[in-house]
């Protein structure tokens, strides 16, 4: 039987591949994190930002499909599992349940297959840019955004996209649950995988759970820092001018 | 004090089962729980009912034979102890007590609070040994093991077998069982020469016999009578992959001797 | 009249065992694998047998009662095991370990027996740590020992206070190995109800599936009984509530004899009984004994304060008083029947006035909370956890429970019974404890008897029977068996009595334990005797077994076993009546040492020592089934013949 083989057949090797796969989606998370949070700054940031990543397509198919990938052996090996586990434990007690579980734990596959959902709206309300879902009133196409950098390089206007993306209600509603969820997910998925790895003794147990309460708060702070804001009016003069002015350079903004 | 049960029934393992209610005689807080349900079978016994059948043995602890879900947690109210060390004192007058057998595929209900806990059994004849005959052993102390090793593989190896790691998982898994076995063998200079292929064999044996997979929820170390930590299967875990990475031993075909 | 062979080798005691081995058959590899042994029961003893007999090529097939083979009640010794290793240099050797028990057993066991245990014992913690057995170690990795019930040496290992479950763990992994091998196989929930004899030899036995109810028969070449004690006639005793005579009781009945059934150890440390409800007595290891301090008040009137408004001066540390050289280490029967004394004479503290305190005040100032929490936390945990207390607070309340059953099946030197091919080993046989077992020496025993002595000896029985000749299960024999067994089940549960099996056997234990306890009276015995009779009787016409007899049925498990309990005891009564002596556990009133002894004027011995009648009863009682419960057994004498010890009083002063 080759490794691979062996790796899937086993419940536990099945558990490796939820702990790899959910690290290198964590990785992403935090990059994704950092590339956001850049919406802070000076439009520009983000707008090169954007381009510098759509200008390497090799780069990003590549990473794209390795993350379609991870996403596909992390949710395959938890159906997998939580089916073996659901017939594994076919009656309930009727006298209470889950005695001494954590309840973040209890909460993973639906945590995650929320999240998943959110991911599908996410791409195609960002990434494919699909302007039916994206709830702006009276309609608009994102693909119609554009503006130019410093060195006059015609990009997409990514900063007005996401301030108009957030801007609608309900997105940013959806958006901040799904990112509760993540934070409920990653709180338990940090400590466990170092667990399921068998990364954990009683000296680095405490501190392994102490580090997931931690970055698991600090993703949903980063992450829901940018709807919140553009809720309460960051942005908000610029998409205006936009408006104003469908055409403005970043000359005329200055 | 009084209290009223709710209790599983079931005649046998192809039988449908049902709660049933009773009323308790008059009990003193002083009573264990099991001597409290020996009392309820007296008086059903009296009144031409069946008694109520439930696992018990040594009543101390030890054995683990008890096997009682008491209001939805395997081994009742209290930490660290086993159902037939729960005293009445621990509830009150009039409480109403659900009474629920382990509940896990991998162990069939046989009757009413009894089931069948064979495939603990199984596991074990995989591989849960250090493979010494009888009078092969070298003098014990020419095998040192460090006083902190000794003391670690004691606590994996104070595990009593009940269960109730199983039954309160809600994956049904069995790897607080199976990572305590692994690691007390594991952590002894004398259980090296098997160590993966012993955590192969008996993980292997586990997925087969159709526990659950380990969530981390915790809830087998709440309810553990001898409070058996995770970081156990952590340390399983790791031997595990290392054994999955090694692959199978190569095959040796063996000549006669002479 | 049964004919008794110690089969005792010649030559000095301490050459016996090796000569044995050299001078017994052996039998040919190719040919053991035609060799079937049934082994009953799966604790230390019968576990490692098994595992043993598998490894050296017999087809082995082990059955319990339990659902798993690691379930039985070596599981709850506490304390530890002994071994003449000398690892701590001060002065044990075979030979002293020898000496103790044979003095600890007040001089009613076997020599050859006793010796040949204590040189195996060393090999017996070989073992156990090759396995992977979690001795208590010492810094630099090397096995820690310490002094245990009675002895003045430090040779007992230990596993915590889990050392039986840690031993047991050890022996079942050897099973587990086996079973894995194919060498073994297990049957679990699976009750021996009779032994099957044919041509006078043990060929095979009736069993009786607990899930199924289903009764099937098993014949072989050899029949090994590894079932344990039988404490639990008593019904209150640290005895696991299943622990039973059956499997010993039907080999009586089928021509077995019972050597010194009324041989019963009272365990000094135990919780008191709380109320009439209490099902089990809870040991609390005699560990204990070594920082904990026993006393009673000085007085009557102090008995209901609490022991913190007792003064120092005031309260009667009996042991250190009565026995200054061993103080509150004596001996399992002498710190027993002290603690009766104290509570007869009124001094008894607690609710019931059956009690006494272990106190560990001292110990706390001397060596601080931390290190008793560290030696004795788990105890004291569960003394909380029965009573309510916290012992590092206030003391103990202890009292002595039935703990152990030195008599047992009469087994000779082979460990073999007067049925041939019948084995019995660990506590279910008489013969190593004679009337008092030591602390830490019941482990020592099962492991011998199963990994050292029976797989060497048992080939002493098979090199003359033919391989691949046992019986086949058509025959009469088993028929008959299996019909008798039938017949109970069918008469039990079609009854229609009134009572519970659980009634009896509370009604039987509370007459063993006032007319054949810790002291016994010839007239009492006469009267608890007459009473047995009754019950036997009532229980026939009243019992009352609800439910079917196919599947699980946890009262007509308990009705057999009770059945058994009963004619037991009765032939304990018997055999204690019989022993005009007092020695080890067996305490006759009319036999103890007063003032008026030389040797109490000598100050060997205190006034209330047990009081030996070597000339008349220096002899093991071995009890022969009359054919019917209700006719007189018959009486078999072996006499103890000591070629090494001289036997002489007994002194712990």
């Amino acid at each position: 039987m080759n490794l691979l083989q062996r790796v899937w057949r086993s419940s536990l090797g099945k558990k490796y591949l939820m702990a790899l796969t959910g690290l290198a989606l964590f990785g992403f998370v935090v990059g994704h994190l950092v590339g956001n949070l850049q919406v802070f700054g000076n439009p520009e940031l983000i707008n090169s930002y954007a381009h510098f990543l759509k200008s390497k397509p090799g780069l990003l198919w590549g990473a794209r499909l390795g993350l379609l990938a991870t996403v596909a052996v992390h949710v395959g090996a938890a159906l997998a599992l939580s089916a073996a586990n659901k017939a594994a434990r076919p009656v309930a007690y009727s006298g209470g349940s889950a005695y001494g579980s954590s309840w973040r734990s209890r909460y993973m596959l639906v945590s995650g297959l929320v999240i998943m959902a959110f991911v599908v709206y996410h791409l195609l309300h960002y990434t494919v840019q699909l302007s039916p879902v994206n709830g702006v009133k009276g309609g608009l196409d994102f693909h119609s955004l554009t503006t130019r950098l410093a060195d006059g390089t015609q990009v997409q206007d990514v900063y007005a996209m996401m301030i108009h993306g957030f801007q609608v209600g309900w997105v940013s509603l959806f958006y901040l649950i799904a990112q509760a969820l993540l934070f409920i997910h990653l709180g338990h998925g940090l400590s466990s995988m170092f667990h399921s790895l068998g990364l954990r003794n009683h000296v680095w147990g405490p501190r392994i759970v102490a580090f997931a309460q931690v970055a698991s708060l600090a993703v949903f702070l980063g992450y829901a820092s940018i709807p919140v804001a553009v809720l309460t009016g960051m942005g908000g003069d610029y998409v205006k001018n936009l408006k104003k002015a469908p055409t403005t350079t970043i000359e005329t903004l200055r | 004090m009084k209290v009223s049960l709710k209790v599983w029934r079931q005649k046998n393992a192809n039988a449908a089962g049902e709660f049933k209610t009773y009323a308790s005689p008059e009990l003193n807080p002083n009573m264990s729980f099991l001597e409290m349900l020996d009392v309820v079978n007296e008086e059903l016994s009296n009144q031409g009912e069946e008694p109520i059948a439930f696992g018990h043995d040594c009543r101390e602890g030890i054995c683990g034979t008890c096997s009682l879900v008491i209001d939805g947690k395997p081994h009742g109210p209290h930490k660290g102890v086993a159902t037939c060390q729960t005293y009445m004192r621990s509830f009150s007058n009039g409480d109403r007590i659900v009474i629920e057998p382990w509940r896990a595929k991998a162990f069939p209900i046989i009757k009413d609070l009894v089931c069948d806990r064979k495939a603990f059994d199984r596991i074990q004849q995989a591989g849960g040994f250090i493979s010494v005959r009888t009078g092969s052993a070298p003098d014990a102390n020419s095998i040192p093991v460090s006083k902190e090793n000794a003391d670690l593989a004691m606590d994996a190896a104070q595990c009593i077998g009940c269960g109730a790691c199983v039954a309160a998982c809600k994956n049904a898994s069995a790897m607080l069982f199976v990572s305590a076995k692994v690691s007390h063998l594991g952590l002894m200079p004398q259980g090296q020469p098997e160590r993966y292929k012993r955590v192969k064999a008996m993980v292997d044996q586990m997925d087969t016999e159709g526990f659950g997979a380990c969530t981390v929820t915790g809830s087998c170390e709440a309810v553990c009578p001898k409070e058996i930590s995770l970081d156990f299967i952590a340390r399983m875990n790791r031997d595990y992959a290392v054994a999955l990475i090694q692959g199978d031993p190569k095959q040796v075909v063996g000549g006669g001797a002479g | 009249m049964a004919t008794l062979n110690s089969q005792i080798p010649t030559g000095p005691l301490s050459e016996k065992w090796e000569k044995h081995k050299f001078s017994s058959k052996l039998i040919n590899p190719a040919n053991k694998r035609k060799y079937k042994v049934i082994v009953v029961g799966a604790g230390l003893a019968g576990a490692s047998a098994s595992a043993t007999l598998a490894e050296l090529g017999y087809e082995v097939h082990n059955f319990v009662f339990h659902d798993s083979p690691r379930r039985a009640h070596s599981v709850a010794a506490q304390g530890g095991i002994n071994a003449a290793k000398n690892y701590q240099n001060d002065g044990d050797s075979v030979h002293r370990l020898f000496y103790d028990t044979i003095k600890g057993g007040d001089y009613r066991a076997r020599e050859a027996n006793v010796h040949r245990l204590a040189e195996v014992s060393v090999n017996i913690i070989d073992q156990c740590a090759a396995q992977g057995v979690p001795f208590a170690r010492e810094y630099g990795g090397l096995l820690d020992n310490r002094s245990f019930g009675g002895a003045q040496v430090s040779r007992t290992f230990y596993a915590r206070g889990q050392t039986g479950q840690q031993l047991l763990l050890g022996a079942y992994s050897a099973l587990n190995k086996m079973i894995g091998a194919g060498g073994i196989k297990s049957y679990t929930h699976s009750e021996m109800l009779d032994l099957v004899v044919v041509d006078g030899h043990a060929k095979g036995i009736i069993v009786r599936n607990l899930q199924t109810g289903e009764i099937t028969r098993h014949s072989a070449d050899a029949v090994v009984l590894a079932t344990g004690g039988y404490g639990n006639v008593y019904n209150l005793s640290t005895y696991a509530r299943g622990s039973n005579v059956t499997a010993s009781w039907r080999a009586y009945k089928r021509g077995a004899c019972f050597g010194n059934p009324c041989y019963t150890q009272i365990h000094p440390t135990c919780i008191p009984v709380s109320g009439d409800y209490q099902s089990k007595l809870t040991l609390m290891s005699e560990s204990l004994r070594n920082d904990g301090r026993i006393w009673v008040p000085k007085r009557k009137e102090d008995c209901k304060k609490s022991p913190a408004d007792i003064a120092e001066g005031d309260r009667d540390y009996y042991l250190e008083r009565m026995y200054s050289a061993f103080g509150n280490l004596a001996p399992r029967d002498v710190a027993s029947r002290a603690a009766k004394y104290v509570c007869d004479e009124g001094r008894g503290i607690g609710d019931t006035g059956l009690g006494v305190y272990l106190d560990f005040a001292d110990s706390i100032k001397r060596l601080g909370e931390g290190k008793v929490r560290e030696r004795y936390g788990n105890l004291f945990a569960m003394y909380h956890e029965i009573t309510n207390e916290d012992a590092y607070k206030t003391p103990m309340r202890i009292y002595p429970a039935v703990h152990y059953t030195m008599g047992g099946l009469w087994v000779d030197y082979n460990l073999m019974s007067n049925i041939p091919g019948l084995f019995v080993l660990g506590e279910a046989n008489f013969s190593d404890h004679g009337a008092n077992r030591l602390g830490a020496s019941a482990l020592m025993q099962g492991l011998s008897d199963g990994y050292f002595v029976l797989p060497s000896t048992i080939t002493t029985y098979l090199a003359n029977v033919k391989a691949g000749g046992r019986p086949a299960t058509d025959r009469g024999e088993f028929q008959q068996a299996e019909e008798e067994v039938r017949n109970f089940t069918r008469r039990v549960t079609t009854n229609n009595g009134k009572r519970s099996p659980d009634s009896f056997h509370k009604q039987l234990g509370k007459i063993m334990w006032d007319y054949c306890g810790m002291a016994r009276t010839e007239t009492g015995l006469q009267k608890a005797i007459q009473l047995i009779g009754d019950l036997r009787e009532e229980f026939r016409a009243t019992v009352n077994v609800l439910g079917e007899p196919n599947g699980l049925n946890q009262s007509l498990e308990k009705a057999g076993r009770v059945a058994d309990f009963i004619e037991l005891g009765e032939l304990m009564c018997r055999d204690a009546l019989m022993r005009e002596e007092s020695c080890g556990g067996h305490f006759r009133e009319e036999y103890q040492y007063t003032s008026n002894d030389p040797e109490v004027q000598q100050g060997v011995v205190n006034t209330g020592d047990v009081k030996r009648r070597d000339d008349q009863f220096a002899f093991v009682a071995a009890w022969e089934y009359a054919g019917a419960p209700d006719k007189a057994p018959i009486l078999n004498k072996e006499p103890l013949i000591y070629e090494e010890v001289k036997m002489s009083t007994r002194s712990y002063k």
